[in-house]
């Protein structure tokens, strides 16, 4: 059975879904999504070692060998994202179970898990494919899902942030799907593999530029880079926040994988980054997403929207290491992917301990909360500096293995885009340490203590930031074989 | 040239025009149908990638000789019924929207969202007075 | 080309284009969603003139149908009219459009002419696999039945997923549908009083669903299949709701029914898959479900599947029609 794995790491939660809506039951609901959750965490963890153990492996559905049946590939560059995607998943689920309650009725929360579900389903089959429009139909999945997460949100604003993030994220798929077109039309197929092999063969087609340029800026619009991030604020900050946790994490870190997965294995770096100033444009706009997402983040009021802005950021710093298409600079990226999806997950989750506690996530109800829930605060205090990038946290060292990558290259303005982004990001998270410590408490009426499970999975996940920080060898042994089976062998 | 690619350009103008509506105007319902104008273009373009001369629709039989290609005909069966997915579920929000905001003109709905309170938060200065302001949405 | 062709072509792909500009001009939103009907309809019209004909019948079902129905539901819900397109948002569309226009005609240079036999995508090897071997391996005639419910049968699952979510969605936005009790028609006015229509939906009705099963059964010889299904038996109590009163269709299929059917044709698709995993194949190697005929597996295989589909989508389909129009209903 282990041969089927590729197939069941999709397939479990796939069918875990429309068992949520059989069930009717909140309960049931619940289980089945940690269900779900822990099942595609043991089989990415089994894919990981057997990746590591014998090299990349593909499997072939329905029969039928490629390209004329859809295959399926788990290689170095996707084992990390797999492996992300499920832990995160776990946490959501351990997480959620008090927590969903917090924001949701009874049926709501049903259907949440649900779309969770769904989402997992979607994110995991776009992470392990092979062919480019299995990719898009997987894309979709996850995005139709997280539309319908946004709009559960408490607040109206929730159905408007909802709206926008469809029609741009609509807008976004379409492109990519003009880009396969084009690929499609010059190489005649959709497998990656073959499109690979076919496209060296087909230099300096123009239709071919074009593919790559709708393709990146399709996916871009997944990934939220500027100038297409608009719909990432409110789609973040108004969600319900168990949502929040699991897509700040996840979504556009899976973006991000599947269009450094274009770039590197399906067009090549000799057609997007040498015949065409992919990396020079993409670098540019990283630092952009860096400094505005820092600097915009500096002005919010709302804790949410600070955390959404400063992903902004935080993408710029994974794209700027991607684009260097370099075996350093991508390695950095996919270092920067695992940890940044800790510390935001860590982040959003001790926000949502202060929903439950105090009822807000505004600035103003935070002050002097540094006395009454020191535990909370300790968190937020480690994932700050996490997002800071200072040590002993793993933002630092995804931080300084970029600032090295970016050295090899003499990218000396990136580099100071990040210092200005940093030293940006200690004004917002010095803002927020001050209100919680230093303020006088504000009069709010307090609920109970948060449940222990919420506060158990907010310190895992700090505390994991801190090992990470310490010990990375993990992680960047993972984020190294990405990038070896990125650069080296194409796939 | 022109006599070869010109069912391209002619696709292409349609795909721009859907795009054009989706971007200008601010009313929810006409962006909705823009959006499938513009993909209606992208199929369109895709089916014309598997057309062959002469050609006739790809159910074998024993009196054809040439057939248009099957696989884009697939991939724009899925991209349809995707697409109407994607409307229904945009329908359903500009509902919601029209019920609690009682328009469905973009720029209204931002107006009014704009003076919405934070979540019972006292007025405090270090929110600039009364919470989030919109300016979490603008790019 | 053959000149019929061309000019065939022409005519439609003009229609197309101007039928295009109308909607974005008109600000009245009923005459903007029926000219996109019409859109639909011409578009339809030439994906059969691409010889495309499962794809021009989805379009014509889907397009035509389904669409402008959920768009004039929610626009009974809605206001009609739309405002006038503010200055400052022109611009910002103008350069997106010229850019991405630019790129598009800059890349038609390196595109095959439109109908060559010799392209990449008709040399390709796989285009004799699905044209030459799947006779052998498969043996139905519709070849796009063929890849799309085998070789590609992946997709389709996601697919159906995809409509599933839809459903889902269209439910947790707009809640539980109401219960019978509180759809009855308001007012004294009724459609049932127009003797012709109710006579004439009254007929209709169980040749639409019969159609709907054919259209079913013969996807495998013709166009056809298991949306396209789907969505002609949902358009059937559409019908039947539209003239008879919510009430009588939630009556004759209650919202429970619709939850569990919405929620089996997935499973059955995921669970064709399990099991021919368990039989020793990939998943959704549909050889394994009768290992001494494989073609009898594959014919197997794909019936259960497009069953599960049609399926599926009739009840998502009903299920987000039920949903608005019960908003609309309930509202008053």
């Amino acid at each position: 059975m282990t041969a089927q794995l590729p197939a069941l790491q999709v397939a479990i939660p796939l069918i875990c879904a429309p068992l949520c809506v059989v069930g009717r039951s909140r309960r049931f609901a619940w289980w089945l999504f940690l269900l779900a959750a822990l099942a595609s965490l043991a089989i990415s963890v089994l894919l990981a070692l057997r990746v590591s153990r014998e090299g990349a492996f593909s499997y072939q559905m329905g029969g039928w060998t490629a390209p004329a049946g859809i295959e399926w590939v788990v290689a170095g560059y996707n084992v990390p994202i797999l492996l992300v995607v499920s832990a995160i998943a776990v946490a959501v689920a351990v997480y959620g179970y008090r927590a969903a309650g917090l924001e949701l009725d009874d049926w709501h929360t049903t259907l949440l898990y649900t779309f969770l579900c769904l989402t997992l389903t979607g994110l995991l089959g776009l992470t392990i494919t092979g062919d480019i429009f299995n990719a898009f139909v997987f894309l979709e999945i996850s995005s139709l899902s997280t539309y319908a997460l946004v709009a559960m949100g408490r607040r109206r604003r929730a159905l408007l942030s909802s709206f926008r993030y469809l029609v741009i994220g609509t807008v976004g798929a379409t492109f990519f799907v003009i880009g396969i077109g084009l690929a499609y039309a010059v190489t005649g197929t959709l497998n990656m593999a073959d499109l690979a092999a076919r496209v060296g063969a087909a230099e300096g087609n123009r239709a071919l530029y074009a593919a790559v340029v709708f393709m990146v800026v399709g996916l871009g619009v997944k990934v939220a880079l500027v100038p297409l991030h608009a719909w990432l604020p409110g789609a973040y900050a108004e969600a319900p926040n168990v949502v929040s946790m699991f897509l700040a994490a996840t979504s556009t870190k899976v973006a991000i994988y599947i269009l450094t997965r274009v770039m590197f294995t399906v067009f090549g770096t000799a057609l997007v980054f040498t015949a065409l100033p992919t990396g020079q444009v993409l670098l540019v706009l990283a630092s952009a997403a860096m400094i505005l997402g820092s600097a915009v983040a500096c002005f919010q009021g709302d804790l949410k929207y600070l955390l959404a802005w400063s992903s902004v950021a935080q993408i710029g710093y994974i794209m700027a290491g991607i684009s260097l298409a370099t075996a350093a600079g991508v390695s950095a990226g996919y270092l920067h992917i695992i940890n940044h999806a800790i510390t935001k997950a860590a982040m959003f989750a001790a926000a949502g301990l202060l929903l439950a506690r105090l009822g807000s996530v505004q600035l103003g109800a935070l002050a002097g909360l540094g006395r009454r829930m020191p535990w909370t605060f300790g968190a937020i205090v480690v994932a700050g500096v996490g997002l800071i990038g200072l040590p002993p946290t793993a933002g630092f060292v995804s931080k300084w293995a970029l600032v090295t990558a970016l050295v090899e290259q003499r990218q000396w303005l990136v580099i100071a885009a990040m210092l200005v982004s940093s030293l940006l990001a200690m004004v917002y998270v010095g803002r927020l340490v001050e209100v919680a410590w230093f303020r006088d408490p504000a009069p709010v009426t307090e609920t109970a203590s948060p449940p222990k499970g919420m506060v158990a999975v907010t310190w895992v996940l700090v505390l994991l930031t801190i090992w990470f920080g310490i010990d990375a060898s993990l992680p960047a042994s993972l984020a190294d074989s990405a990038a070896q089976a990125l650069l080296g062998g194409g796939g | 040239m022109i006599a070869t690619h010109y069912v391209y350009w002619v696709l292409f103008a349609i795909m721009m025009i859907g795009l054009y509506v989706v971007i200008s105007h601010g009313n929810l319902l006409k962006k909705l149908i823009g959006l499938s104008i513009f993909q209606v273009g992208v199929f369109l373009f895709y089916i014309s990638l598997g057309k062959v001369r002469g050609g006739s629709a790809p159910i074998i039989s024993p009196t054809v000789q040439t057939y248009s290609h099957p696989l884009p005909q697939v991939l724009i069966l899925t991209a349809i019924v995707v697409g109407v997915a994607t409307l229904a579920v945009g329908l359903g929000l500009a509902v919601r929207i029209f019920e609690t905001y009682g328009t469905v003109e973009e720029d209204e709905v931002i107006t009014r969202s704009a003076t919405d309170p934070a979540d019972g938060v006292p007025e405090d200065s270090l929110n600039g007075g009364g919470g989030d302001a919109a300016q979490g949405d603008e790019a | 080309m053959s000149t019929e062709f061309t000019l065939v072509a022409i005519a439609l792909l003009a229609m197309l284009t101007l039928t295009a500009m109308i909607i974005s001009r008109l600000r009245g939103l009923y005459g903007a969603a029926m000219v996109a009907a019409l859109f639909s309809l011409l578009t339809a019209s030439l994906f059969v003139l691409m010889d495309a004909v499962d794809v021009a019948f989805t379009e014509a079902a889907v397009g035509v149908g389904v669409s402008t129905v959920l768009v004039l539901t929610v626009l009974a819900l809605t206001h009609s009219r739309e405002a006038v397109t503010p200055r400052n948002r022109r611009l910002p569309a103008v350069a997106v459009v010229v850019a991405a226009g630019g790129a598009l005609v800059y890349a038609s240079q390196d595109l095959p002419a439109f109908g060559s036999a010799d392209s990449p995508i008709q040399t390709h090897p796989i285009t004799d696999v699905y044209l030459v071997e799947s006779q052998e391996d498969i043996g139905i005639p519709n070849v796009v039945t063929e890849v799309l419910a085998s070789y590609r049968g992946l997709d389709t699952l996601g697919e159906l997923i995809v409509v599933f979510t839809a459903g889902l969605t269209v439910l947790s936005l707009l809640g539980t549908l109401a219960p019978p009790e509180d759809c009855k028609p308001p007012g004294r006015f009724h459609l049932t009083d127009y003797r012709v229509i109710r006579i004439v939906s009254g007929l209709l009705m169980p040749f639409i669903l019969l159609f709907a099963l054919y259209v079913l059964f013969h996807g495998d010889y013709g166009p056809g299949g298991g949306f396209q299904a789907g969505v002609i038996f949902a358009s059937g109590f559409v019908l039947y709701g539209l003239v008879f009163g919510l009430d009588r269709a939630q009556q004759v299929v209650p919202p429970r029914v619709l939850w569990l059917l919405v929620s089996l044709g997935p499973l059955v698709y995921a669970g064709v898959g399990v099991t021919t995993m368990l039989l020793g194949g990939t998943f959704l190697d549909y050889d394994m479900l009768n290992q001494g005929h494989p073609e009898s597996g594959q014919h197997l295989g794909i019936l259960v599947v497009e069953t599960a589909i049609g399926l599926t989508v009739a009840a998502v389909m009903m299920t987000i029609f039920f949903g608005f129009a019960s908003r609309g209903v309930t509202r008053k």
